[in-house]
């Protein structure tokens, strides 16, 4: 039901962990099944630096997860906003429909550790002036 | 690369001895059993001594058995069966909250018709409380329909308890004995139940086969209507190969069930010791002694099932989780949840269901896979901390 690319990514996760000085962290649950992705942002001049994530979640979370971060990683904030599951999906050749909820959680998690950064960033700014 | 199979519990292959008793009837004795000529009477002829096989191994009557396509339809004949005929005697029927679905559903559909439906919680091990039980029964009770053995977690019920309760109260009992037949001892009489849902392929048998036997004397609309078959209680041509194979494989199951319960609960306590004393944080679910002897069922903290089964699947191990993402409905097992596991739990649950094929060599080779497989999946997990 998986296709070799989704495989691949789950078998060889790349950037799985966390990072320890992240610039912006985002949490989201799956309201549809309950799983939960956490995605770490390093940040440079409005560059995504490095990313890591770990996820409690089924085979096409753990890819899609993987795959987001491979897709992100050097991408401007700008860009990685862009980023949609869709995306996500067609660069693993595809997911079970029933597994598209799934690939939501990665660009939510996204959303999230940006929208983090953002928050903390402008309280920053904010703290300057 | 070698396959293990480890989900006897879903399916079983067929016994090579099974097949070649159906062989003949697919080709030579084609026959239709309703035919007045030749053809006819020996496929009828086979068809009753199969009823026979059947019937002996839960100690029936051959004319209380009746063939049907497997266990599905053998328990929505027995619910909206028996509702339907009693319902001038109320319109109440209990069963408990961790049937499978081919009851659940059935029971949904009922309370839709306007009858009513106690669904009794049940323990963290999976057991009904016989006093609940008693509690629950009103003056409108026409059925009491509890599972024999669970198919997730293995728990077995105590039906001869429940049949006696039944009987005082001159209310049907039916039990769905589909994960039970072959595994245990099962006797009608001694349990006191009335009507009973077998299948063929969870034995080694065909799959699309299946028995429901109705004690004599018992009312029951028909669910399939048509021609005269199964005593005007069933229609359909009889699937000939398929009820002969199913009686092979009910004559096999009988002919060795003490040696084979007691070689299979060795193999699921070894399995379950390794797997406890192995990998921290692990729970078994169901009952430690009142349960399957083939049934071994775990949940494993901070991960989730499909992820297991999908690395197990690429070192070919067949096993099955109640996990929300492998089931098309995205909740969890409400097996796993009537048994008081919080979702996270349910959603790390793993079965592995062994039958008479499986080796000690298999099991090892498990043994040996798991903690790896658990332990990467853990590192990936945000609720893991070490
Ligand atoms: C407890 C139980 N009841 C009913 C069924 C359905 O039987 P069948 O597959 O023969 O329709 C199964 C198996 O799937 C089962 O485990
Ligand atoms: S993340 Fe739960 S089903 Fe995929």
């Amino acid at each position: 039901m998986y296709t070799d690319k989704v495989i691949d990514q789950f078998q060889n996760p790349r950037n799985v962990g966390e990072l320890e000085n992240a610039d912006g962290v985002g949490e989201v649950g799956s309201p549809a099944c309950g799983d939960i992705m956490k995605m770490f942002l390093q940040i440079e001049d409005g560059v995504i630096v490095d990313v890591k994530f770990k996820t409690f979640g089924c085979g096409a979370a753990v890819a899609t997860s993987s795959i987001a971060t491979e897709m992100i990683k050097g991408k401007t904030l700008e860009e990685a906003e862009k980023l949609t599951n869709s995306m996500v999906i067609d660069e693993l050749g595809g997911l079970p429909h029933e597994k598209v909820h799934c690939s939501v959680l990665a660009e939510q998690a996204i959303k999230a550790a940006i929208k983090d950064y953002r928050s903390k960033h402008d309280t920053e700014n904010k703290n300057e002036e | 690369m070698q396959r293990r199979y480890f989900d006897y519990a879903a399916t079983t292959p067929l016994d090579s001895e099974v097949l070649k008793e159906m062989l003949p009837h697919m080709e030579e004795n084609f026959g239709n059993p309703s035919s007045v000529y030749s053809y006819g009477r020996e496929a009828r002829k086979v068809i009753d001594d199969s009823r026979e096989k059947v019937a002996k191994i839960i100690g029936a009557q051959s004319k209380e058995i009746f063939f049907t396509s497997g266990g599905t339809e053998s328990d929505n004949w027995a619910i909206k069966g028996t509702a339907f005929a009693n319902k001038d005697k109320g319109n109440h029927i209990i069963t408990t909250s961790v049937e499978h679905h081919a009851v659940l559903h059935t029971c949904k559909y009922l309370e839709k018709q306007g009858f009513e439906v106690t669904y009794l919680p049940v323990d963290e091990y999976g057991l009904i409380d016989l006093d609940d039980l008693r509690n629950s029964i009103k003056d409108t009770t026409i059925l009491i329909t509890v599972m024999f053995a669970n198919n997730e977690i293995g728990t077995i019920q105590p039906i001869g308890e429940i049949g006696k309760i039944a009987k005082e109260k001159k209310i049907l009992f039916h039990t769905d004995a589909v994960q039970a037949l072959g595994s245990i001892e099962i006797d009608v009489n001694t349990l006191g139940v009335d009507l009973m849902s077998i299948s063929g392929h969870k034995i080694y048998g065909p799959k699309g086969i299946g028995a429901l036997y109705i004690r004599k004397g018992v009312k029951i609309d028909n669910l399939i209507h048509g021609g005269a078959q199964e005593k005007k209680k069933r229609g359909g041509t009889e699937n000939t190969p398929a009820i002969v194979g199913f009686a092979k494989a009910c004559e096999l199951a009988e002919s060795n069930l003490q040696e084979q319960i007691k070689r299979t609960i060795q193999l699921r306590d070894y399995m379950i010791k390794g797997i406890l004393e192995g990998i921290p944080e692990v729970k078994l679910n169901g009952h430690p002694e009142k349960r399957l002897p083939g049934n071994v069922n775990v949940s494993i903290r901070y991960i989730e099932g499909e992820s297991i089964l999908l690395s197990l699947d690429l070192l070919g191990i067949a096993a099955s989780s109640g996990s929300a993402c492998t089931s098309g409905s995205l909740d969890p097992s409400h097996v796993l949840l009537a048994i008081g596991l919080s979702h996270e739990i349910a959603h790390g649950s793993l079965r592995f269901s062994i039958g008479k094929y499986t080796t000690k060599e298999e099991v090892d080779f498990v043994l040996d896979k798991l903690p790896g497989i658990i332990q990467r999946l853990r590192d990936m997990s945000p609720l893991y901390n070490v």
